[in-house]
C-alpha cells in the first residue's frame, strides 16, 4: 500500500511538474512579447507585376470576372485618384510610399474555387488554424461564421447555408458582385465615396476582396459574423472592402481580425468599410487589429490606412464601433458614424496601444445630422517605447440636429519617457440645443497604485498589466466575449517589456 | 485672391519710406521677414490646419490704406479719450492707429528702472536693449508675424528693470481713427527683467464710423527669472474692425505669467497666444472670454509649450454666442521631451444662445513625456433650464435670469484677473454687454 501511495505521490508530483511547465509555457507565451503571427505560409500565389495603371485596374477586374459597371466604377476611382496627393495632416511620419512598387493583386492559386472545405489548399487551412481561425465546419460549435481573406481574395466563408436560411447574405464581395449585383450597386460607395480621400480612391480602384453582409428586415443574426484578414505574399498590399447592410429592425455583430507575416519591408493595407443601418437596426462592429507592427528598431510593419464609416440612415438606428489596435507600424483610421436618422445612436470604443516605433493617429467622427441623435466616444490610448499615439476625433452637430447629445472621453496612459500621447478633438456645434462634452486626461500610471500592488506581493510588471487592463476595461467590456479574451491577452503581450 | 501680395508690393515699392519712419533696429528684420513671406507665399486661410474657421487671407484682402509715410492726424483723438478704471490709477499710453502717444502720466512720472515709450523711440535711443529682445520670441516663419515685422514702424516698448516691482498698472488704449479703410501694424514689446513685476492693461476701440479697419498686432512678452507679468486685453471695437493679434511670451525659471483676453464687441478677431515656458518652476494662467452677438467672429488659438520641468499652467476659455455670431477655439498644451513634473490643464466652455450661433472647438494635448499630469475639457451647450426655472419661480423675469446666468458663467474668467479694480470694472462691462449696451467709461465723451 505504502509503495502504491508513494508511487501515486510521485505521479502526482510529476503531473504537477508537467502542469507547471505548461503553465510556464503559457506564461512565456504571454510575456514573450514577440509577434506570434509572423510566419509565412508557403503557398502558390498568383501575383500580378508591381505597378499601377489603368491596365492593372482592368486586369484585376478581369481576374475577378467582374461586370462592366464594376470596371467603370474602378476606372472612375482610379482616374480621380491620379489627381490626388497623400494627406499630410495626421500627426504621423509616413515615409513616401511608392505606389508603383506594390503589387495590387495576389491570390493563393486555387482550382475552380473551393466547393467544400476538402478542396481548399491544406496549407491554407493550416495557416488559418495557426491563427486560431476555425475554418472547419465541424468546429463551428463556437457559433461564429467566418470569412477568411488571404491577400487579395476571400478563401472560404463558413456557415453560409445556415445563414441563408434566414435570408442573411454573408459572402465575399466578389461573389456579391456576381450574385447580388443590385444590392452591391445600390450600396457600394454610398457611404464612402471614391472621392472621399486619397486612400479611399485607391481602394475603390484596386480593391480585391472583402466581405459583404446583408441582414434582411427584422432578422436578428443568430451568430457573430467574422472576417479574418491575412497578408501573406511579400511586396503586395491589401485593399479589401467590406460592405454591411442592416435592413429595418435587424441586428448583427461583426468581428474583424487581421495579421501579417514579419517582414523588413513595409506593406500597405488600405481598406474601406461601409455600413448602412436602416430603421431601428443595430450593427456592432468589432476589430482586433494585430497587423505586424515592425521590429524593435521600427523596421518593417504594415501601414494601416483605412477608411471606415457607417451611415445610420434609419430612425433610431444604432452603430457601435469597438476597436483594439495593437498592431501596424502606422495606423491612420477613423471609424465614423453619420447619424442621419432621427434618434440614431453612434458609439465608438477604442483601445490603441503603441510601442517601439509604432505610430497611431486614430479616432472617430460623429456627424449629427438629425434631431435627438446621440453619440458616445471612449478612447483609451496607451503609449510605450518610442511610439506616438494620437486621438483625433470630430463631433459635428449640424443645425438640424435638435437636442443632439455627445459625450467624449479620451484618456492617454504613458509608459516611458520617450513616447508621445496626443489628443486632437474637433468639436463643431451649430445647434444651441445640443450638449457636447469632451474630456481628456494624460498621465502615467500612478506610483501609489504600483506601490499598493507591490505591497500585496504583485510584481511591478504584473501590476502594470493589472492596471492597464483595468484602464482598458470599459472598452474591452464592449467586445463580444470570444474577442474580449483574445484582446486582453493581446494587450498583455503587447505591453510586455514596455515597463522599465 | 492672394491678399499678401498687396502688402509685400507696397513694402517693396516704399522700402525707403517705411525705413525712414522707423528705427534701424526695427528695419534690420524687414528683409528677413520679406524673404519668409515670399517663401510662405500666402496668408493662412480656412484650408490650413488651425485656421478652420478664420481666413486670415480674407481679413487682409480688402484694399486697406497703410500709413507708411507717418502722416499725422488732423485731430487730437487721444485727448478726448478717458478709458478709466475706477479706483485704479494707471500709467496711460495711447496708441492711435499705429502711432504711440504718451500722456502726462508717463512724462516724468515713471519710477526708476521703468521705461514706457514709443518702440521706435526706444529703438533709436537704446538700440542694444531693444535689439536683444525685438523679434526674438515672435516666430519669423509665421506669415502673420512676418507681415507685421515687415510693416510695423512703431509700437510700445515697456521695460521694467531688474528687481523693480511696478505697483501702478500700465494702461494702453488702442484707438482706430480714420476716414478711410486702414490697416495698422502695431507692435508691443514688454520686457520684465529678473525679479521684476508689471501689469499691463490694454483696450481696443474703433472710431472710424463705418470704415473698415484692420489691426495686425504682434506682442512679445519676456518674463525674466522670478518675474511676474500680467497682461490684460479687452477688445471693445465695432463690427467694422478686424483684428489679428499674435502674442508671444517667453517665461524664464520661477516666473509667473497671467494673460487674459476678453472680446466684448468686435468684427472679426483672431487672437493667438504662443507661450513658451523655458525655465523651471513657472506658473502660467491663460484665459479668455468672448461674448458674441450680431455677426461677430471670435477665434482664440493657444499653444502653451512646456519646455522645462515643474511647470504649472491653467488655460480657461469661455464663450457665449448669440444671434449669428461664431466662435472658434483651438488650444494646445505641449509638453516637450524631458519636461518632467508638469501639470497643465485646459478648459473650454461654450454656450450657444441662438440657433444661428456656431462654435468650433479644438482642444489639444501633445505630450512627449510620461511624468506629467495634463487634461483638457470642452463643453458646448446652453444655459441650464432648471436654473432658469428656479430663478423664474423666485420672480426673476426670464430675460433677467438669462443675463444673470450668463454673467455667472463668465465669473471664473474674470476671477483670473489679479487686479481687483479691473475685475470689478470688467464685471460691470460684461453686465452692460449682456444687457446689449456698450460699457462707456466715466468722463469719456468718445461713446465707444
Amino acid at each position: 500500500m505504502d509503495t502504491d501511495k508513494t508511487k501515486n505521490e510521485i505521479k502526482e508530483r510529476e503531473n504537477a511538474g508537467k502542469e507547471m511547465t505548461s503553465d510556464d509555457a503559457l506564461l512565456n507565451e504571454v510575456t514573450e512579447g514577440d509577434y506570434k503571427y509572423g510566419f509565412v505560409t508557403d503557398i502558390d500565389t498568383d501575383i500580378i507585376p508591381v505597378g499601377l495603371d489603368e491596365d492593372v485596374v482592368r486586369l484585376i477586374s478581369r481576374k475577378k470576372g467582374e461586370p462592366q459597371w464594376m470596371l467603370d466604377f474602378r476606372l472612375k476611382a482610379f482616374r480621380y485618384w491620379l489627381t490626388l496627393t497623400p494627406p499630410k495632416w495626421a500627426h504621423l511620419k509616413i515615409p513616401d510610399i511608392d505606389f508603383q512598387a506594390i503589387s495590387y493583386y495576389a491570390a493563393p492559386v486555387k482550382k475552380e474555387g473551393p466547393k467544400s472545405l476538402d478542396e481548399v489548399d491544406p496549407e491554407l487551412i493550416k495557416t488559418f488554424d495557426r491563427l486560431g481561425i476555425p475554418l472547419q465546419e465541424q468546429k463551428q460549435l463556437t457559433g461564429m461564421a467566418v470569412d477568411a481573406v488571404m491577400d487579395s481574395v476571400s478563401v472560404k466563408t463558413t456557415h453560409k447555408e445556415a445563414l441563408a436560411e434566414r435570408g442573411i447574405i454573408f459572402c465575399s464581395i466578389s461573389e456579391a458582385v456576381r450574385d447580388y449585383p443590385d444590392l452591391v450597386k445600390k450600396y457600394l460607395g454610398s457611404v464612402v465615396s471614391y472621392k472621399d480621400n486619397f486612400y479611399a480612391a485607391l481602394n475603390s480602384a484596386v480593391f480585391s476582396d472583402g466581405s459583404f453582409v446583408y441582414i434582411p428586415k427584422g432578422v436578428r443574426c443568430p451568430m457573430e459574423l467574422s472576417t479574418y484578414f491575412r497578408i501573406n505574399a511579400s511586396g503586395t498590399g491589401q485593399f479589401e472592402r467590406t460592405l454591411i447592410v442592416a435592413d429595418d429592425d435587424s441586428y448583427v455583430s461583426y468581428l474583424e481580425g487581421c495579421t501579417a507575416p514579419m517582414r523588413d519591408e513595409n506593406q500597405l493595407h488600405a481598406a474601406i468599410v461601409e455600413i448602412v443601418v436602416e430603421d431601428r437596426a443595430e450593427v456592432k462592429y468589432s476589430t482586433v487589429q494585430n497587423w505586424y507592427a515592425g521590429d524593435k528598431e521600427g523596421r518593417g510593419g504594415v501601414y494601416n490606412l483605412v477608411t471606415k464609416r457607417g451611415l445610420c440612415r434609419g430612425d433610431y438606428s444604432k452603430l457601435s464601433w469597438t476597436q483594439v489596435e495593437t498592431g501596424s507600424a502606422i495606423t491612420w483610421k477613423y471609424p465614423s458614424c453619420v447619424l442621419a436618422g432621427r434618434g440614431a445612436t453612434g458609439e465608438f470604443y477604442s483601445v490603441a496601444v503603441t510601442r517601439n516605433y509604432q505610430q497611431a493617429d486614430t479616432g472617430t467622427k460623429m456627424i449629427h445630422l438629425a434631431p435627438d441623435t446621440r453619440s458616445t466616444i471612449v478612447s483609451k490610448g496607451i503609449s510605450a517605447g518610442h511610439s506616438e499615439n494620437s486621438y483625433r476625433g470630430l463631433v459635428k452637430v449640424t443645425p438640424a440636429a435638435e437636442g443632439a447629445r455627445n459625450y467624449t472621453q479620451c484618456d492617454s496612459l504613458l509608459l516611458g519617457s520617450e513616447c508621445g500621447a496626443h489628443t486632437f478633438p474637433y468639436i463643431d456645434v451649430m445647434n444651441p440645443s445640443a450638449v457636447v462634452e469632451h474630456e481628456a486626461t494624460t498621465s502615467k500610471i500612478s506610483e501609489d497604485q504600483i506601490f499598493y500592488c507591490n505591497q500585496r506581493g504583485i510584481s511591478t510588471e504584473e501590476a502594470v498589466g493589472l492596471i492597464v487592463n483595468g484602464y482598458a476595461k470599459e472598452v474591452m467590456n464592449k467586445l463580444p466575449m470570444e474577442f474580449a479574451v483574445e484582446a486582453q491577452r493581446l494587450l498583455a503581450i503587447t505591453l510586455e517589456g514596455s515597463v522599465g | 485672391m492672394n491678399a499678401l501680395n498687396q502688402y509685400t508690393d507696397l513694402y517693396e515699392a516704399n522700402r525707403a519710406a517705411v525705413d525712414a519712419g522707423s528705427a534701424p533696429v526695427l528695419n534690420r528684420l524687414r528683409p528677413e521677414a520679406l524673404d519668409a513671406l515670399k517663401r510662405i507665399g500666402r496668408l493662412p486661410d480656412k484650408s490650413d490646419e488651425g485656421f478652420e474657421k478664420t481666413s486670415v487671407n480674407d481679413m487682409f484682402a480688402p484694399d486697406f490704406g497703410v500709413n507708411i509715410n507717418r502722416m499725422s492726424l488732423p485731430v487730437d483723438v487721444a485727448s478726448s479719450f478717458r478709458c478709466g478704471v475706477p479706483n485704479l490709477s494707471t500709467l496711460l499710453g495711447i496708441m492711435v492707429n499705429d502711432r504711440f502717444m504718451p500722456t502726462a502720466t508717463l512724462v516724468g512720472n515713471l519710477p526708476q528702472g521703468v521705461t514706457v515709450c514709443s518702440l521706435a523711440k526706444a529703438a533709436a535711443e537704446q538700440p542694444a536693449l531693444v535689439e536683444r529682445y525685438y523679434g526674438t520670441a515672435a516666430r519669423a516663419d509665421n506669415a502673420g508675424t512676418a507681415l507685421n515685422t515687415l510693416l510695423s514702424q512703431d509700437g510700445i516698448f515697456i521695460h521694467v528693470g531688474k528687481g523693480v516691482r511696478l505697483d501702478k498698472a500700465i494702461q494702453i488704449v488702442d484707438i482706430f481713427h480714420s476716414a478711410f479703410p486702414l490697416m495698422a501694424a502695431r507692435r508691443v514689446l514688454v520686457v520684465a527683467e529678473d525679479g521684476a513685476k508689471v501689469a499691463v492693461l490694454k483696450c481696443d476701440h474703433t472710431q472710424t464710423g463705418s470704415e473698415r479697419c484692420l489691426a495686425s498686432e504682434v506682442i512679445e512678452i519676456f518674463a525674466g527669472r522670478g518675474a511676474e507679468v500680467e497682461w490684460y486685453d479687452i477688445e471693445e471695437s465695432d463690427g467694422s474692425t478686424s483684428r489679428y493679434s499674435q502674442l508671444y511670451a517667453r517665461q524664464e525659471g520661477g516666473s509667473s505669467l497671467t494673460v487674459c483676453g476678453s472680446t466684448l464687441t468686435n468684427g472679426v478677431t483672431r487672437n493667438e497666444y504662443h507661450i513658451d515656458v523655458c525655465g523651471e518652476h513657472t506658473v502660467t494662467h491663460l484665459s479668455g472670454m468672448a461674448i458674441g452677438s450680431s455677426s461677430q467672429h471670435i477665434d482664440n488659438f493657444s499653444v502653451l509649450r512646456h519646455g522645462a520641468c515643474h511647470g504649472h499652467s491653467d488655460q480657461l476659455f469661455k464663450y457665449v454666442l448669440d444671434e449669428r455670431s461664431t466662435g472658434a477655439f483651438e488650444g494646445s498644451i505641449e509638453v516637450c521631451h524631458g519636461s518632467r513634473f508638469v501639470e497643465a490643464y485646459q478648459s473650454n466652455r461654450n454656450i450657444l444662445a441662438s440657433k444661428d450661433a456656431r462654435m468650433h472647438s479644438k482642444p489639444q494635448l501633445l505630450i512627449y513625456n510620461d511624468d506629467v499630469k495634463c487634461s483638457h475639457g470642452a463643453t458646448t451647450g446652453q444655459l441650464d433650464e432648471k436654473a432658469m426655472f428656479y430663478m423664474q419661480t423666485r420672480g426673476i423675469p426670464r430675460e433677467e435670469a438669462r443675463r444673470m446666468l450668463m454673467q455667472a458663467f463668465m465669473a471664473d474668467v474674470i476671477d483670473t484677473i489679479a487686479l481687483e479694480p479691473l475685475r470689478d470694472r470688467l464685471r460691470h462691462m460684461v453686465e452692460r454687454r449682456f444687457a446689449g449696451e456698450k460699457a462707456g467709461c466715466r468722463d469719456c465723451g468718445a461713446g465707444c
